[in-house]
């Protein structure tokens, strides 16, 4: 017997769903609906599909709605569905597949995720480390949230916490060229495992 | 006890009283910790939602850079975001050859993934480090109410992390005990405090916060210990700003378990990071280190009597 029912999807649909599953080393089939993820996701409220939803949808065939989901963006990467799930499948791991599948197709649909995640890796690109309160300044400007108070800069300046210079590593150029070659697109050219 | 030591990029700043306070704790029960060579960052989520490729390079290579110099040790680091991100890369490139060969051309060195990736929690709750720490632990902290909080990466996935009961952990809870605190059963142990989404998405993470300290006051928790410099920036920093919007505040200071542990040694507060905190420390601190009650059974404080009467 099968979940699905895919008369009315697309070769293309079929084709994206078969790359996000295979990035995230998860079998649709093995999903059998209990809901348990959704029930131990601390970020459901949040989302328009729990996680649940998520699979049903990508079963269904119905991958365009999957991708303008906030879902995968709101979540937080913290494993409990993963750690839950009775068929033991990576439901985090899908996840980041929709998310890296979405932002291929240009999609963010929220939008602050996207400019925080990019802005963390641009600096470590730049300087290798990741420096916090920079980071903060930069996303702030970035997301036009311009006087939230997401660090509390002036407090942490006052207990040691923001240095007077920033953190580097000595070989900067190594930093680009990784980044370089780990960002270059290696369709269905994937390691194994996660 | 030697281990390679990865910092994480909070260890000078967000993270400075885990750093000051694992480096005073290591000392004191001979705890050996070598700064790899020229680490960088270990890309946390961030890079894991970039590209699957990037979040293993940025630990490949630092843990290449360690084999390269020589330093054939396993890895430590007390951040719970870098000890995830490093073990699933470690995890990933003894999967397969072909996985570490992809790693090595990607990093443009080679690697071996010879070394274990352990968190400073699991380091320090082995038999051969609680021994000297039961040794070292000269005041008992008096019963403190001490809730654990592991938080997501030291325990999740299992597979990957292979360490402590994904749903249960008890390795800080000993720790605490050990210290002389009381450890309290609670429900939100492995909760997720929100991450970075504090930042990116804080309508919808403060609220996971504010369910981690109603749990711990439910259960009387008089002070909550951390593992992570981004749940204590997440807990700590915003307590007071959770607090607004309550009706009875949460009074909950949060601690680094090295800072627990430190102060349990002999430590002050200031050479632990302790007064760097956002939250107020001093009630729990006070209560931590106040002087052991008079032995006397009758239990008639000499301090109630006049001066010139002395007692046999
Ligand atoms: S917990 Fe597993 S089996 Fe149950 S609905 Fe979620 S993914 Fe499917
Ligand atoms: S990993 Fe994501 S989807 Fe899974 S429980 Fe955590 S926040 Fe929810």
């Amino acid at each position: 017997m099968s979940f699905y029912n895919l008369s009315s999807t697309s070769s293309g649909d079929l084709a994206a769903i078969a790359q996000i599953t295979r990035d995230a080393g998860v079998n649709l089939d093995d999903c059998y609906q209990c809901g348990k993820c959704s029930a131990g996701c601390p970020l459901s409220d949040e989302m328009d599909l729990y996680p649940r939803k998520v699979i049903r949808m990508l079963q269904l065939g119905q991958v365009s709605a999957v991708l303008k989901s906030r879902a995968p963006w709101v979540c937080a990467t913290c494993m409990t569905c993963t750690a839950r799930c009775p068929q033991q499948i990576d439901i985090d791991s899908l996840m980041l597949s929709v998310r890296h599948a979405a932002k291929r197709a240009g999609l963010r649909p929220v939008r602050e995720a996207d400019i925080f995640d990019d802005l963390f890796m641009a600096g470590v690109r730049r300087y290798g480390k990741s420096n916090e309160a920079l980071l903060a300044a930069r996303f702030n400007l970035s997301s036009g949230h311009l006087f939230q108070d997401v660090l509390n800069a002036p407090k942490m300046a006052k207990r040691g916490m923001i240095g007077p210079s920033l953190h580097k590593v000595k070989d900067r150029a190594a930093m680009r060229r990784l980044f370089g070659r780990a960002l270059r697109t290696t369709e269905g050219e994937k390691g194994d495992g996660i | 006890m030697r281990y390679a030591y990865f910092p994480g990029c909070s260890a000078a700043s967000t993270g400075i009283s885990f750093t000051l306070s694992a480096s005073y704790v290591a000392k004191r029960i001979g705890l050996e910790l070598v700064e790899m060579p020229d680490w960088c960052c270990c890309g946390t989520s961030a890079a894991l939602v970039t590209s699957r490729d990037l979040a293993h390079a940025l630990p490949a290579r630092s843990l290449a850079l360690a084999e390269q110099a020589g330093l054939d040790l396993d890895v430590v680091t007390p951040c719970a975001g870098c000890f995830s991100s490093l073990k699933r890369t470690v995890h990933y490139a003894r999967q397969s050859d072909k996985n570490r060969h992809r790693l090595e051309e990607i990093i443009e060195l080679p690697y071996a993934a010879t070394a274990d990736v352990m968190s400073l929690l699991e380091v320090m709750a082995r038999p051969e480090a609680m021994e000297p720490l039961a040794a070292a632990i000269t005041k008992s902290l008096n019963g403190l109410r001490v809730a654990s909080y592991y938080g997501c990466a030291l325990v999740r996935p299992q597979e990957v992390t292979c360490f402590d009961d994904p749903e249960d952990p008890q390795s800080m809870d000993s720790l605490m005990e050990l210290a002389g605190a009381e450890p309290v059963r609670w429900a939100f142990k492995t909760e997720c405090c929100g991450a970075s989404h504090q930042i990116s998405e804080p309508h919808g993470a403060r609220r996971l916060i504010a369910r981690v300290f109603e749990n711990a006051a439910a259960n009387g928790a008089e002070a909550i210990a951390v593992a992570c410099p981004l749940c204590m920036l997440n807990l700590d920093m915003r307590e007071a700003g959770i607090n607004e919007s309550r009706a009875v505040p949460f009074d909950i200071p949060v601690f680094y378990f090295t800072e627990l542990l430190g102060l349990a040694m002999g430590g002050s507060a200031r050479r632990l990071g302790i007064d760097r905190h956002f939250w107020p420390t001093g009630k729990a601190v006070r209560k931590a280190l106040a002087p052991p009650p008079e032995p006397s059974p009758d239990n008639h404080s000499t301090s109630e009597l006049p001066q010139e009467v002395t007692v046999a």
